[in-house]
């Protein structure tokens, strides 16, 4: 390793980002773009499901509930059935993504202490909504339950037979741009990364220009380290910038030590460029690698756990996704920004990427050298 | 030939499966020479010049060039050799200064960069496009650049790899000028080439075919070697005739 060697490949990497003002562009804009567009626009809380209601029941207590139902803001009344075929054909033909059923006797079984059961339909195709919905229709009826029977025992001393109490942690409101903010740190970091790093070595290889550097005292080594440090810099400026833009933008708490997670980030950084690396000796074109590129980009968004949680998946995609640095790096970024925890308590989560980053480079490295025999 | 010869070449083999493409190959060249490596297409040229620049290691044979073997001591012959491979290899998207500048770190100039940088715009006649993006200026200008960074370390042999190819007729005689005073000045210079007439101005030259060498020294020499009254293309096109 030499410093005037590394120093010239180094500079000259900078000189060429700034001669292209595509790549420039899709530094700086794609992060913010991304975090916008994830932030405002993909939402996963949705809320304000259309809903008929079925009121067979007719009674002030019926419509309690329905206000109850309303007020948990998932649901929003779009107009009444008249029957049961009435609300599932609502439902069916997409009018309506929920429909709820009280039936004749609800008020008649309520006041003489018999159970009764509301019916919620949801439209379960999109399977996050519904669960919100799901999930706000049974905390109403469990308010309700508890309400009643402290009603019926008489008397603030009865202890309720049910005391649920639902308290979401780290994320009281619910709401997922803080939850995918930083997953979006992490995504951007990846994908821009592996996909800048894999081009920068092929366009050498394609523009001649490696066969230059190859006769030159040049090490492999140092052409590589030369094309990743640019990039890490790149990479810091990608993750600052969402980071205060999430933060202040949406409010995107920033609780654990932030020198760690700019520490841990660096290993992440590395991994990626070693990827792209990795994925750049392979090929022989630019189109081949960009190819590959996104044969690795499309499980990051699907198998890390970015868009979907990994405990829902199975087996096979949860082993794919642990074979991904970005998993490892979501785990931590949400751990350090949304819950405070440090990095002694994701050691695991950091000695995983550590083990990334120095395999994917090295083994880069080797690639690099044969493919030059 | 009296003082020690600045590149030798003894019996050097290079074998890729059951292809033989240099096939025991032995030559001398001193200190200041233009030297010439013809020989059709698949000739064994690429081949010779990969080992000879420390990028290739050879299946048999040694060969020293600049006082440093290429097998045991590669990194040793790529600080004392320059190199101008057949394409243009420079950054196209750096300025001509830019360009001469990253050569003079990746060889470790330091203190005297500038100096060479100066020095080499002279010596190409690049003075006046310092600050043009090379992917922007003429052929013969993107030529002599290429030489420029192969000699921003001042070594002591040059290889060229069809270096005229694609250039006009001014410009290739500006360069032949050019390499003609790098070797006044000592500094050995190996070119490959296709343009036969461009044969006549080596020192010397060897012709190679299916890996062997057919013929050696000046170009006088060579062409009574083949018989009188035949011109070296005559030559040449015999060669890949027979090659063929």
């Amino acid at each position: 390793m030499n410093a005037s060697r590394l120093g010239a490949m180094v500079r000259k990497e900078f000189v060429q980002m700034r001669r292209d003002p595509a790549t420039l562009r899709i530094i700086l804009a794609v992060p913010v773009l991304q975090l916008l567009l994830f932030g405002y626009a993909i939402r996963t809380d949705v809320r304000n499901l259309p809903t008929v209601i079925l009121d067979q029941s007719r009674t002030q207590e019926s419509r309690e509930f329905v206000e109850r139902l309303v007020a948990t803001g998932n649901f929003v009344t779009r107009g009444e059935a008249h029957s049961y075929e009435q609300a599932l054909e609502a439902v069916d033909d997409g009018r309506a993504r929920a429909a709820v059923v009280l039936p004749p006797s609800y008020a008649r079984d309520l006041k003489r202490g018999r159970p009764t059961a509301v019916q919620v339909l949801v439209d379960a195709s999109d399977p996050t909504a519904s669960q919100n919905a799901i999930g706000a229709a049974q905390l109403v009826g469990q308010t309700l339950n508890v309400e009643i029977v402290e009603k019926r025992a008489g008397g603030r001393d009865a202890q309720p037979p049910i005391d649920v109490r639902v308290r979401p942690l780290y994320n009281p409101a619910l709401k997922s741009s803080i939850f995918i903010v930083p997953g979006i740190i992490g995504m951007i970091l990846s994908n821009i990364l592996i996909m800048l790093t894999s081009m920068s070595l092929v366009r050498e290889r394609e523009t001649g220009t490696l066969e230059q550097l190859i006769v030159t005292p040049l090490a492999r080594t140092e052409i590589m380290l030369g094309k990743i440090v640019p990039y890490v810099a790149v990479g810091y400026i990608q993750m600052t910038t969402v980071l205060l833009l999430g933060h202040f933008v949406f409010q995107v708490p920033l609780r654990g030590p932030i020198l760690g997670l700019y520490a841990a980030t660096f290993l992440f950084i590395t991994a990626n460029l070693g990827l792209g690396l990795f994925i750049s000796s392979m090929g022989r074109t630019q189109q081949q690698v960009v190819q590959s590129a996104v044969f690795i980009m499309l499980p990051n968004v699907l198998l890390s756990g970015f868009m979907f949680p990994r405990e829902a998946m199975p087996a096979a995609a949860r082993l794919a996704g642990a074979l991904l640095p970005l998993t490892y790096y979501l785990e931590l970024i949400r751990g350090i920004v949304l819950k405070g925890v440090g990095l002694r308590e994701l050691w695991p989560q950091t000695l995983a990427l550590a083990l990334f980053a120095i395999g994917f480079f090295s083994f880069a490295t080797q690639r690099f050298h044969k493919t030059l025999e | 030939m009296t003082a020690k010869p600045v590149v030798e070449v003894r019996a050097l083999c290079k074998r890729f499966g059951s292809v033989l493409a240099v096939d025991d190959v032995s030559f001398d060249i001193a200190e200041g020479e233009v030297f010439g490596l013809l020989g059709p297409n698949g000739s064994g040229k690429t081949t010779a010049i990969r080992m000879l620049c420390g990028i290739m290691k050879p299946s048999a044979g040694t060969a020293s060039v600049a006082g440093a073997d290429v097998e045991r001591e590669p990194d040793l012959v790529k600080s004392r050799i320059g190199y101008m491979s057949q394409a243009f290899g420079l950054y196209r998207d750096l300025t001509v200064n830019e360009n001469l500048e990253f050569y003079g770190g990746v060889y470790e100039l330091g203190a005297r960069r500038a100096e060479r940088v100066a020095w080499a715009k002279q010596a190409m006649r690049l003075v006046e496009i310092g600050d043009r993006l090379a992917g922007v200026v003429s052929g013969g200008q993107k030529q002599r650049l290429a030489l420029a960074c192969a000699m921003m370390h001042a070594p002591r042999v040059v290889f060229l790899d069809e270096p005229t190819a694609g250039v006009d007729p001014a410009a290739r005689r500006l360069f032949w000028t050019i390499i003609r005073e790098r070797a006044v000045e000592g500094v050995t210079m190996i070119v490959t080439t296709h343009y036969m007439d461009e044969a006549e101005r080596f020192d010397r030259l060897v012709f190679l075919s299916r890996g062997r060498v057919k013929a050696i020294g000046t170009p006088a020499e060579v062409k009574r070697q083949f018989g009188e009254g035949l011109s070296l293309e005559d030559i040449f096109v015999a060669l890949q005739e027979h090659d063929a």
